[in-house]
């Protein structure tokens, strides 16, 4: 047995499930961001960060926790990694994509709730996530009705912290996420030992804003025409983003950068020439999951605009760096997280008119509206962007998918013909 | 096949389990030989690809490809060239398309299931022992329809069996099965509208009870072609009938 796979049997793992697993995603990869030509050699890092969250990351964790480094795992880009990082302890995301652990959930629970949550559950229950053993708490939070009974069934079995995020975007609501974000802040601190103070949280603000400046430039370059990088690549990017150590990501983002910087200058595009340019809005496409944008670029588009979690919502807006005590820090995080514009909320005339401006903004043609089946927020929400795009006349297209294979004959079809009548 | 932009010849096959020896056998019977890729073999005229199997066919003989929605709707429009909603109801899937000038403008589809398809047809004919080309006319004899409240092909089947057990006319059983299907098509249609004219395309459309319940439902005469199953073939040809012969 490897060194790692001893590592993942210490942790509990089926180990040989383990490896099938990262078969299947593997596989995946292979058939969609590994088919790509013309890829950055920067993208090199990222692939294996991707790889690295079943592999180099673990065994990085594994030692952390020998010394004292808490792990706590999120699902959720509503949690304020800063406070994590400032209580020394190591923020991770533990969302899955992957279709091969959906079966396992669906052993115990219904088969009618999102993949994202059931993908996540099954990696648990078939004890092939290895953030499940390693993680010493759990952060929830109340976005929508699957995950928060979710919440109730696993907190039986580990440290389990649910946070409140609010409905509305009232002054009572933010009120109340203030409070959620002090509470998380106590806990944090109880379960780490680590105080959070005025200096460690502010070098965890000014860590976590450098990683949303290096992420906006990568949005910023995309806008070229025709872009340097193709939308699959970027997803690589934030999906990477969510479970890799901030500054040595931020490093190699920049490193990035600069050789997307050198590609413009030369006027190369890994692009076929004239692909449509496409944003991408909605639901996200966590770790596993390269379906959607897979299609989408091999019916001749480019997705060069991603509206999601793995995207914008992830690192647009900073954190405000210029309080000076711990009560105007908190504040400060509290408003940007709240700043976030999730399909959750009612009503969300804010997410309608960023993604309109932002349409404009990355010069798209189209958009495509990204539906997690049986996510109802998003589902439904879709009708109020789609009346909010035809206005300003841009074409938009809803797909609403799982993660299976089943109907990628039906999707590839209304994909192609959505890109056909684009140009 | 197309000669001067005239439909010269049409030839329906099942696809089966193997569709690049179906299509290499309905491109010999035209002189055709495409050879094992692109440039290989020798082909008189351009050939275009579309449907379920289109990038198979493209990824092993090196023809180019369009969508079914696209090619339907040239298809729907040389035939009639007033077109401006092309329903086309196939095996596997069903669609509307919005079309102007030839193009379309706009369509729905359904997704993944086979709901409101021929493939819904196909398997309820089977159930209540008709053949798929008279399970039309066996619909219209009916009386009055039997209420089936399922659209999903699965549960459709054993709503049929119990109805069947319940001793209910097997021709009502026929009629509710096709008001089913075509309520599924209305929930299409209504999400881009039907401006007429309208035509209706794909094999289903040779289904007479889907024609009648269809235009009485959308309060529209529809336009159905003499051959409806090869509306889409026909477009693909189309989208390089003015490109001329491939070098």
């Amino acid at each position: 047995m490897s060194e790692h796979n001893q590592v993942l049997q210490e942790l509990g793992l089926d180990v040989a499930l383990h490896d099938e697993m990262l078969a299947s995603v593997d596989r995946t990869f292979g058939q969609t961001v590994g088919a790509q030509t013309g890829r950055p050699e920067g993208m090199a890092y990222f692939d294996s960060a991707l790889h690295a969250a079943h592999g180099g990351r673990v065994a990085e964790l594994v030692d952390l926790k020998k010394n004292g480094t808490k792990t706590v795992g999120t699902f959720c880009i509503y949690v304020p990694e800063e406070l994590a990082m400032a209580a020394n302890t190591v923020p991770v995301a533990l969302c899955g994509g992957t279709q091969f652990s959906i079966p396992y959930a669906e052993k115990r629970f219904p088969r009618d709730i999102c993949p994202l949550v059931k993908s996540t559950l099954g990696l648990a229950f078939s004890k092939t996530c290895p953030y499940g053993p390693l993680k010493s708490m759990a952060v929830g939070e109340t976005t929508c009705d699957a995950k928060k009974k979710t919440w109730e069934i696993l907190a039986g079995k580990v440290n389990f912290h649910v946070m409140e995020l609010p409905q509305k975007k009232d002054q009572l609501d933010i009120d109340l996420w203030r409070n959620a974000v002090y509470e998380f802040k106590d806990k944090l601190e109880s379960l780490s030992g680590t105080k959070v103070e005025v200096e460690n949280l502010g070098t965890a603000i000014k860590v976590m804003n450098a990683k949303r400046r290096a992420l906006q430039r990568l949005a910023e370059l995309r806008k070229a025409d025709p872009p340097p990088i193709s939308g699959l690549d970027a997803l690589v990017v934030m999906q990477a983003a969510l479970n890799d150590e901030p500054v040595r990501f931020t490093a190699a983002l920049d490193r990035l950068h600069a050789e997307l910087e050198e590609r413009m200058a030369r006027g190369f595009s890994p692009l076929p020439e004239g692909a449509q340019r496409v944003m991408f809005a909605g639901c996200p496409a966590v770790m596993g999951n390269w379906k959607v944008h897979a299609l989408v670029e091999q019916s001749g588009a480019v997705i060069v605009a991603d509206e999601s979690c793995t995207g914008s919502r992830y690192f647009e807006n900073l954190i405000d760096e210029t309080a000076r005590d711990l009560a105007g820090q908190v504040d400060a995080i509290a408003d940007r997280y709240m700043k976030i514009n999730c399909a959750c909320f009612t009503p969300n005339q804010e997410r309608i008119d960023s993604i309109v401006e932002k349409a404009r903004e990355y010069g798209v043609k189209g958009v495509v509206q990204y539906v997690l089946q049986t996510c109802h927020g998003y589902n439904v929400e879709a009708m109020r962007v789609e009346a909010a795009l035809k206005k300003a006349e841009i074409p938009s297209i809803k797909i609403v998918t799982d993660y299976s294979e089943e109907d990628a004959g039906q999707l590839r079809t209304r994909i192609e013909a959505f890109v056909e009548q684009l140009s | 096949m197309l000669e001067d932009g005239r439909l010269v010849d049409a030839e329906i096959v099942d696809t089966g389990t193997d569709p690049l020896a179906r299509v290499r056998e309905l491109l010999a019977g035209l002189g055709h030989d495409p050879g094992s890729g692109r440039g290989t073999g020798s082909c008189p005229a351009p050939v275009v690809a579309t449907g379920y199997g289109r990038h198979l066919v493209r990824a092993r003989l090196g023809f180019p490809v369009i969508t079914e929605i696209r090619a339907h709707a040239l298809g729907a429009s040389m035939l009639f060239p007033g077109c401006r909603t092309v329903i086309d109801i196939g095996g596997q899937d069903s669609k509307v398309v919005r079309v102007e000038n030839s193009r379309q403008t706009d369509f729905e589809m359904n997704d993944r299931c086979a709901a409101g398809t021929g493939r819904f047809l196909e398997v309820m004919a089977a159930t209540l022992g008709y053949g798929i080309d008279e399970f039309g006319s066996m619909a219209l004899d009916a009386r009055e329809p039997a209420a089936i409240s399922s659209m999903c092909t699965v549960f459709s089947e054993s709503e049929v069996v119990s109805l069947i057990a319940r001793g209910v006319d097997k021709h009502s059983i026929a009629l509710g099965l096709h008001e089913s299907i075509v309520l599924r098509l209305l929930a299409l249609v209504g999400r881009v509208g039907a401006e007429p004219e309208v035509v209706l395309t794909g094999g289903v459309a040779l289904n007479p009870c889907i024609r009648m319940l269809l235009e009485k439902k959308l309060c529209v005469r529809l336009n159905v072609p003499e051959q409806p199953q090869i509306a889409g073939a026909l477009g693909a040809a189309l989208s390089v009938a003015d490109r001329g012969k491939p070098a």
